[in-house]
């Protein structure tokens, strides 16, 4: 940068200081950090209660707690790594922060809407949290009925309605999305002009406002059932505890891909940036996030495959399931692709990239053997399935997000971190995150049930390994934390661009100022408009 | 004040980006209140095939005068508040403002309705779970007949209440010159929300009130 | 450690396993090798040549193309394993599971119980036909590929073959409670030989014989026998027959059918009789019900001494 810089205008950070200037603020930047620090925190509470999971599995006997405290201690880890770090993950953290940037706006259309969700997650959040650590749930994030209504002596309605709360969190969160994407566009920012992650957002948005409800008044139905004793999914009153499972699935499916769909579109914008070349097969990218979003309505019932449904049920949400696999390929191909003839630098989030584009293959590759209703009934409900999701959920969305705040941290705080610890921490992570679950791959295929308190002593040693692994991607995850912090006020400054890339977001200053644009910037040209 | 003075919030370029982003995220939210009532309606359905006959003899139970008159009602109030808004956009204030004032009303009086109806169920013994004394054949399915009755019944009830006081708030600052010929939003979307609460009761009195009762 | 593969249909599941393991290995092999060339290749500073990147329809379309036809084929392959795996043989032999927390109750057709053990022989199709007493349970046997969930109010079943003498595993698979992880079992096949003389050694009152004593100890017989004042049906040949309701539809009466009957009476009316008979709900427990539809099973007339019916 040229040392006769203009005078920027004041960044957003410096728009007030007191705390009262954050908790009222309306700007979306704000609400976009507030929410990663709210997001950061649940992440290690949940990561908190994996560490004891995989701590009483390293011995096949239940000797480290009791029966009743590792089924706590798993429901908490499902609970609070869903539905309070996963689900906003992305959308409410990276979203908020970037997606009126992409676009060339002021602000989100509705900034109130979007505190008050913001004000409804950590209600939410800390209203769940005290449920779940006073008195604790033993369901599994699951509340499979009847155990969930009518068998579980915990606090299942508390923590129900806790869920209910943050679900509305995301349903506002998603209809912000919605009317901005569709409205507040930039002059020249045409659909197809929009970056992958601003498709991704809209996707997912659409996702959360439809798919929300359903779960929200299944778990008000679950509530009513403990309440009074009646109800429709109990069998012992009438009802048919099936039902549940397709009304919590036909929400919970979707919400596999409003964690998956923003992790996508993080990772176009870091591998593009990277390779520091166009997206090749832009449409057909677009195409396969909508196509993602749509069908992902339609496969809930791959969960049930042995749970009773009905055979011919099961063999149509068996290839509606391989069917949604097709642009999940089309999707690696092509990230796999753009790198090609690129200028490809290795820094931090090229790194986390990357590593996500091999831990998604890996998971997505596995969902083949548990779309195939033959090999499910073997693998359903034992570890395999738990590695599977993992590699989505972790090795897809964590990294992905950790990746994106790496790439846009210099945008949100106006510094630039250690890039030696990043990498090191990126490459520490990949590592102890294979050898935490591709192990349980292996203990699925074996046969270890999942949500096992004691196990056989034969499945000791893919225990003690995935243990092990656990270990290490936990050092690994607070590595962040600390140079990350230590960057606040240590890193050097980072100009505008620091990455040459090309979107929005890198024509204005880092941190950006309160309404983003000096002049409100004019498109001319498609996403990633890199000379190569 | 003017309405002319209404300010576009600094997010906004000009009024017609706001009036464009305020009624897309009001269809956006009936679009989730669709999926709301809708899981109510799949659970309906899903029962009703479990048990035919109680579904069919618990809805003659329902008290078909009362949930016609409630229907009445509702279309009236709907029709009420459409006019307002046409009221507002030729000009007209006072007019607008009996005609919410009606609705609102029409909304209250529906409410009222509705507690009668449960008042008297709970007098034949018909509430699941407080005070359930049926017997014989179908008495397991009519509980859960009463139950999702109940459930939906009274959810609808809670965004009748909101109606209310919405249109209480339109009718409100209508009468304070909040609004003119071109800008009326707010009271546009309220409008909006109130007939998806109408639409919602369209499906609900056939299959609770009449569904028993053909042939 | 090599999981066994102890039934008829574990190598078919494990061949298709196979496959589907080495089309991946593949696929990740592939495009690992091109993601590396291409980093090494065109990392920054490289001198390789860089043109414009440009769009490839052809290119976008095969990678399309070729997955969705080969996950059609995988999903073909699965599907027809599938229907056989949900499909028992007519000739399969029944025993009944009750699953409660935290145990697996099985009873025999000759009588004989267990609890958390199946003794079954080898190279004889078994069905098994289960319930729950209280939550969602289970069944699962990894060295048999198999795996049905058990549910409280209905019957879902499992079959398989067992083709190796051997004691496997039993687990519970869904999540049911406190002691979910202890909830587990063995299977043990024999040959048929050995079978028979465990069924022997452990012979009871047949399932069918408790069923029949229960039918007059709960006071059933009192309506529905011949001699009856009371107007209900005899049952007699009741069993897979097509019933006419009183609503107008039509079951067939199978296991489902019997158990709802004597809990949920009131559910599926016969038609022509008036809706009279009393639950039972909650005064028998599953172990009972499944007693008295193998005894229902056996009513017929050819089954019962001529005399009685003069």
């Amino acid at each position: 940068m040229s040392t006769v810089e203009p005078r920027l205008p004041r960044s957003y950070l410096e728009e007030g200081f007191g705390l009262r200037s954050w908790l009222l603020t309306h700007d979306h930047k704000r609400i976009g950090v507030l929410y990663g620090i709210g997001i950061t925190f649940f992440f290690f509470l949940g990561g908190l209660a994996a560490a004891l999971i995989r701590w009483e599995l390293v011995t096949p006997a239940g000797d480290l707690m009791s029966a009743e405290t590792y089924n706590k201690a798993f429901t908490f880890h499902g609970v609070v790594m869903v539905w309070f770090f996963l689900i906003p993950s992305i959308p409410a953290t990276l979203g908020n922060f970037l997606l009126p940037l992409m676009i060339g706006a002021r602000d989100v259309a509705f900034p109130r809407l979007n505190l008050f969700s913001w004000y409804l997650y950590m209600a939410g959040g800390l209203f769940t949290l005290a449920c779940l650590v006073l008195g604790g749930v033993d369901t599994g994030w699951t509340f499979y009925t009847p155990f969930s209504t009518m068998f579980s002596n915990t606090h299942v309605i508390l923590v129900a309605v806790g869920v209910f709360v943050v679900g509305f969190s995301s349903i506002f969160t998603g209809l912000n999305f919605i009317v901005t994407v569709h409205t507040m566009r930039a002059p020249g920012m045409t659909w197809m002009r929009l970056p992958l992650f601003v498709w991704s957002m809209y996707a997912v948005a659409l996702v959360m406002i439809l798919a929300t409800p359903v779960l929200a008044m299944t778990l008000a139905l679950i509530a009513l059932e403990r309440l009074f004793g009646v109800g429709i999914f109990d069998p012992a009153l009438g009802g048919d505890p099936l039902l549940f499972q397709h009304f919590f699935w036909f929400y919970s499916h979707p919400a596999v891909y409003i964690m998956i769909l923003p992790a996508m579109g993080v990772v176009s914008e870091l591998i593009t940036a990277g390779a520091r070349r166009r997206i090749f097969g832009y449409r057909f990218m677009v195409y396969a996030i909508i196509g993602i979003a749509v069908v992902g309505f339609l496969v809930w019932g791959h969960h049930m495959f042995v749970a009773g449904q009905s055979m011919y049920a099961s063999i149509v949400f068996s290839i509606l399931s391989f069917i949604i696999a097709v642009p999940s390929a089309i999707k690696v191909f092509n990230w796999t692709a753009t790198l090609y003839k690129g200028d490809i630098g290795f820094d931090a989030p090229m790194l986390y990239a990357l590593g996500f584009v091999g831990l998604f293959m890996l998971g997505g590759l596995t969902g083949l053997f548990l779309a195939a209703t033959a090999l499910d009934v073997s693998l359903t409900d034992t570890y395999f399935v738990v590695a599977h999701f993992h590699y989505i959920m972790v090795g897809g969305a964590v990294m992905a997000y950790l990746g994106g705040i790496h790439f846009w941290w210099p945008k949100i705080t106006g510094r630039l971190y250690s890039e030696a610890w990043a990498r090191f921490a990126a490459i520490l992570m990949f590592f102890g995150f294979n050898l935490t679950f591709f192990p349980q791959y292996i203990l699925g295929w074996e046969g270890m049930p999942r949500r096992y308190h004691e196990y056989l002593p034969q499945f000791q040693v893919w225990n003690v390994l995935s243990s092990a692994g656990a270990t290490i991607l936990g050092v690994a995850y607070l590595l962040p934390f600390g140079y990350l912090a230590w960057s606040l006020r240590h890193g050097a400054r980072a100009g505008p661009n620091p990455w040459d890339a090309t979107g929005l977001e890198w024509r204005t200053g880092s941190p950006p100022p309160l309404h983003n644009f000096d002049r409100p910037p004019e498109v001319d040209e498609g996403p990633y408009a890199y000379r190569r | 004040m003017n309405a002319h003075a209404h300010p576009v919030p600094e997010q906004f370029d000009d009024p017609v980006q706001q009036r464009e982003a305020a009624t897309l995220g009001m269809w956006a939210f009936l679009a989730t209140e669709i999926l709301f009532f809708g899981v109510l309606f799949a659970g309906y359905t899903y029962c009703r095939v479990l048990f035919p006959q109680a579904f069919a003899a618990a809805s003659r139970h329902t008290d078909m005068l009362l949930g016609t008159i409630e229907t009445a009602v509702l279309l009236t109030s709907s029709c009420a508040v459409a006019l307002s808004v046409r009221e507002v956009q030729l000009g007209g204030r006072r007019m607008a403002v009996a005609l919410l004032g009606l609705a609102a009303l029409l909304g209250t009086s529906f409410l009222v309705m509705h507690g009668f109806e449960y008042y008297a169920e709970y007098g034949e013994g018909l509430i699941p779970g407080i005070h359930y004394t049926q017997q014989g054949i179908y008495a397991r399915g009519i509980e859960v007949f009463y139950c999702l009755y109940y459930f939906i019944t009274g959810f609808h009830s809670i965004h009748v209440a909101v109606g209310v006081a919405l249109m209480l708030a339109m009718a409100w600052r209508t009468w304070h010159r909040a609004f003119d010929p071109d800008y009326h939003t707010p009271l546009e979307l309220t409008a909006l929300y109130w007939h998806l609460v109408d639409i919602v009761w369209i499906f609900v009195y056939p299959v609770i009130y009449l569904v028993g009762r053909a042939g | 450690m090599m999981l066994p593969q102890a039934s008829t249909v574990a190598p078919n599941v494990d061949h298709l396993f196979d496959t589907l393991l080495a089309l991946c290995a593949l696929v990740v092999v592939g495009v690992f090798t091109v993601m590396i060339v291409f980093c090494v290749k065109y990392r920054r500073g490289t001198d390789a040549v860089r043109t414009p990147a440009r769009q490839h329809l052809g290119v976008e379309l095969t990678w399309t193309l070729v997955p969705f036809f080969l996950f059609m084929g995988i999903f073909g392959w699965s599907v027809h394993l599938w229907i056989r795996l949900r499909t028992p043989p007519k000739d399969a032999q029944p025993v009944y599971v009750v699953a409660k927390q935290w145990m697996w109750k099985v009873q025999h057709p000759g009588g004989q119980r267990e609890i958390d053990q199946l003794h079954v022989p080898v190279g004889q199709p078994v069905r098994l036909v289960m319930t729950s007493q209280d939550v969602i349970h289970s069944f699962y046997v990894p060295a048999f590929r198999v795996k049905q969930d058990v549910l409280p109010g209905r019957y879902t079943q499992l079959w398989f073959t067992a083709t190796q003498a051997g004691s496997y595993d039993l687990f519970c698979a869904e999540f049911c409670g406190t002691d979910h992880s202890r909830m587990r079992g063995r299977v043990v096949a024999m040959p048929p030989a050995d079978y028979a003389r465990w069924l022997h050694a452990h012979q009871g009152t047949g399932l069918a014989a408790q069923g029949a004593d229960l039918f007059r100890q709960l006071g059933c017989s009192g309506c529905h026998d011949p001699q009856s004042g009371v107007h209900a049906p005899d049952l007699y040949d009741l069993y897979g027959r097509t019933v006419p309701l009183a609503d107008g539809s039509q079951v067939r009466a199978d296991e489902r059918y019997l158990h709802d009957s004597i809990l949920l009476p009131k559910k599926q009316v016969a038609a022509g009789y008036a809706p009279i008979m009393p639950s039972f709900e909650g005064r028998i427990g599953e172990e009972d019900v499944l007693a008295l539809v193998a005894y229902l099973k056996t009513r017929t007339h050819a089954a019962e001494d001529p005399d009685e019916h003069r």
